[in-house]
């Protein structure tokens, strides 16, 4: 068994006067214990309010109707625990390190704290056995002098420290899930590499899984063992990394991969982009939503939301017309 | 922090000497005088002269202006023209009643305020959201005299709870040490005459208190709705913090910023008297001494109560300014 199995989760966000908006339409994935799995998409696709819904942290108000289910650890269903519960579970068996570590650290109160209240709530540690555990857990991600550091302010660490001590309180409580939202996005790209080998580390260590949220398909190829693509909220390709890269079927995830820019590509070579913007949408009950971008749209695309199919070594997409398989890859 | 006090108590100086300008070329250009006051309308050209030659008003402003400096700098404030007694006496017997009184609105504006504002904050839409809201509009329009006779009408006159007016039983024979009849009766452990004290503050505190009561929940309100969608509040959630954590340490530590500026400005506001509030409850304030001295002209009495006000104003603001850095490191004062 999976330590996390998301089936047919969706999300819709009702208001009233405006359209239902389904912002995830029935995911399905499933996690390994140890396992880095990647959630790649555009902003918009519905891969932040994946990621929220597991942590039970979307807005609890009429409107928001969370379905499907995702048993966590053989018995808990994460969608329908009750807030209490949820409470004991975030933070100690399922945490969660945010996109910009500037404004997802409290201002006004030291890291110490912020780390310690973890160690306080979960484990019970307080005064020394917690600056302890704190002093140890900074050393861990990588911040050099943690002593000082937990007495200071976020403003007074730069962006990759503030990271760095999001992710120690994040692992404070060695939990057996970690979900990371775009962990890199908001930093420089030598920071990023860091980050990055950092969590890798971190994984590889005690065993934790990942769930990787991003829209960068560098941190993919870095990180990520298996792969789910999103588009308009639902997975239009998932596979394990290798397959991805080498033979990418569904075409939006071959767009994605044509727009990277490579060192090895001919001077002056234009870059592949993706017509259109995410916002050219044909909602999936009346074909595929990438239809209105799609340079392959065949006939059969309108009308009917495309199945997954599954082909060989678990490399599902959704397409009518996929990209050609050119050669036999191994995962 | 004691360098920036410093520096900023040395500010003080030029404000109050600027304030001092203004406020007594002002006042010496009111039309009128104090020998209106003490003749009426009767008085003949020549007493009016008379009176004004005594009180040393037919000179020249800036002459007036010098001898009036020259007190102020022994912390001499003069004699009261209608009262013929010392202005420093008159403003330590009322002013204490003054600050008795904005120490009661304060307590429950702050104490109703913040709760309320911020309950309203997190039931966003609900009847209890709704309700405060609205019900701060009419605390806002509600005229204080109006809620402060409501109040004696209902509260004391009726079912006889509290008392209608003083600031305490004078037959009680209370000790006066400081004026500030509840620590007095503390100090002395004379607790009835401490409790009696306390309890003529609540009607008028009650009726001071609805203009700051309804500003502190609607600033409380907004600044915890502001806080409530920061990305911080969601980390704190994240990590399965308990609800008062979350409350205490990361939303109210974070919205309070708004709320002290306005705490500051509405507490300088009630200490230079309640006019309204005292005439209704015939509390012995600075408010309905200022407002005679208004209409006699009371020069000596105007400026040294207007400047002392002034001085206590500032140094409440300075406190905010203090306060500030204490509740945000980033704050940094200097």
């Amino acid at each position: 068994m999976p330590l996390l199995d998301v089936k047919d989760l969706s999300v819709t966000f009702a208001r009233r006067g405006q359209r239902t908006v389904r912002a995830v339409d029935g995911v399905s994935f499933s996690v390994e214990a140890g396992q880095v799995v990647g959630l790649v998409g555009e902003s918009g696709c519905g891969k932040s309010v994946t990621s929220l819904a597991l942590m039970g942290l979307l807005p609890k108000q009429r409107g928001v109707t969370v379905g499907g289910s995702a048993i966590f650890a053989d018995d808990t269903d994460l969608l329908k625990t009750d807030e209490r519960t949820m409470r004991d579970i975030r933070g100690r068996d399922v945490a969660m390190i945010f996109q910009d570590p500037l404004s997802s650290l409290n201002p006004v109160v030291p890291i110490g704290v912020q780390v310690t209240e973890v160690l306080t709530r979960h484990r019970g540690m307080t005064g020394d056995a917690a600056r302890k555990e704190a002093t140890d857990l900074l050393n861990k991600v990588g911040i050099p002098d943690p002593t000082r550091r937990l007495k200071e302010y976020p403003h007074q660490l730069s962006g990759g420290m503030r990271q760095r001590a999001l992710i120690a309180m994040a692992v404070a409580c060695k939990p057996r899930l970690l979900i990371a939202d775009e962990p890199t996005t908001a930093l420089d790209v030598t920071i990023q590499a860091q980050i990055l080998e950092l969590l890798r580390g971190l994984v590889r260590e005690s065993g934790t899984a990942l769930i990787m949220i991003t829209h960068d398909l560098g941190v993919v190829a870095g990180i990520c063992d298996t792969v789910n693509v999103l588009y308009a909220g639902r997975v239009v390709e998932s596979a394990r990394r290798k397959p991805l890269f080498a033979e990418p079927r569904h075409p939006y995830t071959h767009g994605l991969l044509g727009s990277v820019p490579r060192l090895d590509s001919g001077r002056g070579e234009k870059l592949h982009a993706i017509r259109g913007s995410v916002r050219d949408v044909l909602p999936w009950p009346d074909g595929c939503a990438f239809a209105p971008r799609c340079d392959r749209q065949v006939d059969a695309c309108v009308g009917e939301p495309p199945a997954l199919v599954e082909g060989i070594h678990r490399h599902a997409y959704r397409c009518v017309n996929p990209e050609p398989a050119t050669a036999e890859v191994s995962s | 922090m004691i360098r920036f006090i410093v520096r900023r108590l040395l500010q003080l100086i030029p404000t109050l000497f600027g304030l001092s300008i203004l406020l007594f070329t002002w006042l010496h250009r009111l039309p009128g005088g104090p020998e209106t006051a003490i003749l009426g309308e009767r008085g003949t050209p020549e007493l009016r002269a008379q009176i004004r030659a005594n009180l040393g008003l037919d000179e020249p402003i800036l002459v007036q202006y010098g001898r009036f400096m020259q007190r102020m700098l022994k912390l001499d404030l003069g004699t009261s023209i209608s009262t013929k007694r010392e202005v420093t006496t008159e403003f330590i017997e009322r002013f204490p009643g003054t600050v008795e009184l904005t120490v009661m609105a304060m307590i429950i504006a702050i104490g109703v305020g913040i709760p309320l504002g911020y309950l309203a904050a997190r039931r966003r839409g609900s009847f209890l959201d709704s309700a405060s809201v609205g019900g701060s509009l009419i605390g806002i329009c509600v005229p204080v005299f109006f809620l402060a006779y409501v109040l004696k009408a209902i509260f004391s006159e009726q079912l006889h709870l509290f008392p209608s007016s003083g600031r305490q039983d004078p037959t009680l024979g209370a000790t006066r040490i400081t004026n500030f009849f509840v620590l007095d009766g503390l100090m002395t452990r004379e607790w009835d005459a401490a409790l009696d004290a306390l309890w003529h503050l609540v009607l008028p505190g009650i009726a001071l208190a609805s203009i700051p009561l309804a500003i502190i929940v609607r600033i409380t309100r907004a600044s915890v709705l502001e806080v409530l969608s920061e990305d911080y509040v969601r980390t704190a959630k994240s990590k399965g913090l308990t609800e008062s954590t979350i409350r205490g340490r990361h939303i109210l530590r974070n919205a309070m910023l708004p709320i002290v500026t306005v705490i500051g400005l509405l507490t300088g506001g009630l200490l230079s008297g309640a006019v309204l509030t005292e005439t209704v409850f015939a509390f012995s304030g600075i408010g309905a001494f200022l407002k005679d001295a208004i209409s006699n002209l009371d020069y000596p009495v105007l400026m040294g109560f207007i400047m002392i006000i002034a001085v206590v104003y500032l140094l409440v603001n300075l406190l905010v300014d203090v306060s500030y850095s204490l509740i945000d490191p980033r704050v940094r004062v200097r």
